[in-house]
């Protein structure tokens, strides 16, 4: 069995998330990295896209910024963000990754503060464009490593929204219907949403873990799917195509 | 009317009255002159203390940092900022001081650069009254105030802390009776964008994204353009279509080549890395950015010093061959 990193498996697995032919809105580190995987194995038709308006890319090297010459090199479109956020909007953008200190079991993200938003204990960027790309697209993914403090019970600012507070409240609160959280890709687990309760529920876990540990290190009671799976190991292909190909200064699996 | 069914508690900062922008918009002057001057010129002339203030550009991407530098070494005062894709800018504009208002959307961080020490403990030192808002949300107010329009709807932010904390309304769609964010039009009273080539009037072409530039430019009262080069009219007239910015938006052109650095400059220059880790390093501890502050930005009289102080042409050079992918210069490709 080849030997690989926590973070070379973590954007394996984001990578076999994402669909041929379909679109993905995607930032810098990990999530561009399962994109560019993606297109490179199984997805070669994969439309990646930047919030600063990169529309389909050849990615020559990793971005450093979402804004930077990578993200338009040998594209279809050097856009604005107008452009790329009404495509979001008009329902035609599939996949986002998002991120964030906090998340809870609902999908929630904090990405602005920790403690009272009028006098943080510690303040964060903000939304940026993901709450932007929470709203509108179709299924958002969350690459994470599986920690107690980041997975927590209730997140001090919903920055992005998740599934708010349970069925229905996204489409009750005027965000576009049938959109939301899909799946949290972590060291330890992949999660999915339970459709009844719109709860985070634990679908695929990592060779070497336990439920047991993956709940231990979450805030919140996690639900389990029916079936319970061993997450595939990455393949000698995908770890070559990752280490030669996507990433060969290791900006992102040396992390 | 529309029936308003959430509001957030935000402050507002600048009026959305259509008709007030139209009033300052017929004053604005037409005449076809040139207005190429000093970037100090420009910022002496065009940013007072208490204007709101918006930034082109992508944070380390195409940005007038010279005038962010201007704005920090004339001292200016209690600006409002659009917080806005704002990340080097941010750092620049936050070690000055110079802003005590702000429209938040994304500040303090440099991406994958990590959050800068010091315009973290700006913003959590309460000199700053904040208001939240997304990307795309504050891209809508600059669109909505170049349409001329007081806002414009969108299907963000409802049902987030982002819009109980934005200055946002929902209401109820007179057609289909669903819910829309409404984002009130932003009318910047002056923004800075850097572009690749401009003639004396202020026609302006650029390359790669445009991120919210157009947008910007329309929706700014004043505007102050730095350029990477000037281009004769005729260069303008001769192709037409690409003109992003027409002269009688322009109140200033400045000539600042590698303008945009330590940020990227598409086709032209990649960001120096290098550089802009030594702004966080020094930002690790107040007395040693006090020095490079002084150093850097106080005690340069314009951007071509700071660019020396940084490596002048010789560290250009290389961030050419970076930005065009040539690893070495003697290698066959």
């Amino acid at each position: 069995m080849a030997e690989y990193n926590t973070m070379e498996l973590m954007i394996v697995v984001a990578a076999r998330n994402l669909e041929n032919g379909k679109t993905v809105g995607v930032g810098t580190g990990a999530p561009c990295a399962a994109a560019m995987l993606a297109q490179k194995t199984h997805a070669p038709d994969l439309v990646i896209m930047f919030e600063a308006g990169g529309i389909s890319p050849q990615l020559p090297t990793m971005p450093i910024s979402v804004g930077d010459s990578r993200t338009f090199y040998r594209a279809v479109m050097a856009s604005g963000m107008c452009e790329i956020m009404e495509t979001c909007q008009r329902g035609m953008v599939d996949y986002t990754f998002l991120g964030g200190a906090q998340i809870d079991m609902y999908g929630n993200l904090n990405s602005t503060v920790i403690g009272d938003w009028k006098k943080p204990k510690v303040r964060f960027p903000g939304s940026g464009g993901a709450n932007d790309f929470a709203s509108f697209c179709w299924r958002v993914m969350v690459i994470t490593p599986q920690d107690a403090r980041r997975f927590v019970e209730k997140v001090s600012f919903i920055t992005s929204p998740g599934y708010l507070d349970g069925p229905g409240a996204r489409e009750k609160a005027g965000l576009p219907a049938n959109t939301g959280p899909h799946k949290v890709i972590t060291n330890m687990a992949v999660m999915g949403y339970d459709e009844k309760t719109r709860r985070m529920r634990v679908e695929s876990i990592h060779q070497g873990f336990a439920f047991e540990e993956v709940q231990k290190n979450c805030g919140f009671p996690l639900l389990k799917a029916e079936k319970i799976v061993t997450t595939p190991a990455p393949t000698a292909d995908e770890l070559r195509i990752l280490r030669t190909e996507v990433d060969p200064k290791r900006y992102i699996i040396g992390r | 009317m529309f029936e308003v069914v959430a509001q957030g508690q935000g402050p507002l900062f600048m009026d959305p009255d259509a008709d007030k922008a139209r009033e300052f918009f017929r004053q604005k002057a037409r005449a076809l002159k040139g207005k190429v001057m000093s970037v100090k010129e420009a910022v002496g002339k065009y940013v007072h203390d208490g204007d709101y203030l918006g930034i082109g550009g992508f944070g380390a991407n195409r940005i007038p940092t010279a005038v962010c530098h201007e704005i920090v070494r004339q001292k200016r005062k209690n600006l409002i900022f659009a917080g806005h894709t704002s990340t080097h800018d941010f750092q620049i504009l936050s070690a000055g001081e110079v802003f005590n208002r702000c429209d938040i959307a994304y500040i303090i961080g440099l991406e994958a650069r990590g959050l800068s020490p010091n315009a973290r403990r700006y913003m959590e030192s309460g000199k700053v009254e904040g208001c939240e808002w997304t990307n795309y949300g504050m891209a809508l107010r600059f669109k909505a105030a170049a349409m001329g329009v007081s806002f414009l709807p969108g299907r963000n932010m409802m049902g987030t802390d982002t819009f109980k904390y934005s200055a946002a309304k929902v209401v109820k769609c007179p057609f289909t009776g669903k819910l829309f964010c409404l984002y009130p039009a932003l009318w910047p009273d002056v923004a800075a964008i850097h572009v690749h080539e401009a003639d004396i009037y202020g026609n302006c072409r650029l390359r790669g994204i445009s991120i919210a530039d157009l947008e910007l430019a329309r929706a700014s009262k004043r505007l102050i353009i730095t350029c990477e080069r000037l281009v004769h009219n005729d260069a303008i007239r001769n192709d037409p279509t690409q003109t992003v910015i027409p002269y009688y938006l322009a109140d200033a052109v400045c000539e600042v080549p590698y303008g945009s650095y330590p940020g990227n400059m598409p086709y032209e220059y990649f960001s120096d890395e290098e550089h802009l880790r030594l702004w966080m390093q020094s930002e690790e501890d107040s007395e040693k950015f006090k020095k490079f502050l002084d150093q850097y930005v106080y005690w340069t009289k314009d951007f071509n010093e700071y660019l020396d102080l940084c490596g002048g042409l010789h560290r250009i050079n290389e961030l050419r061959a970076q930005e065009h992918l040539i690893q070495n210069k003697n290698d066959k490709e």
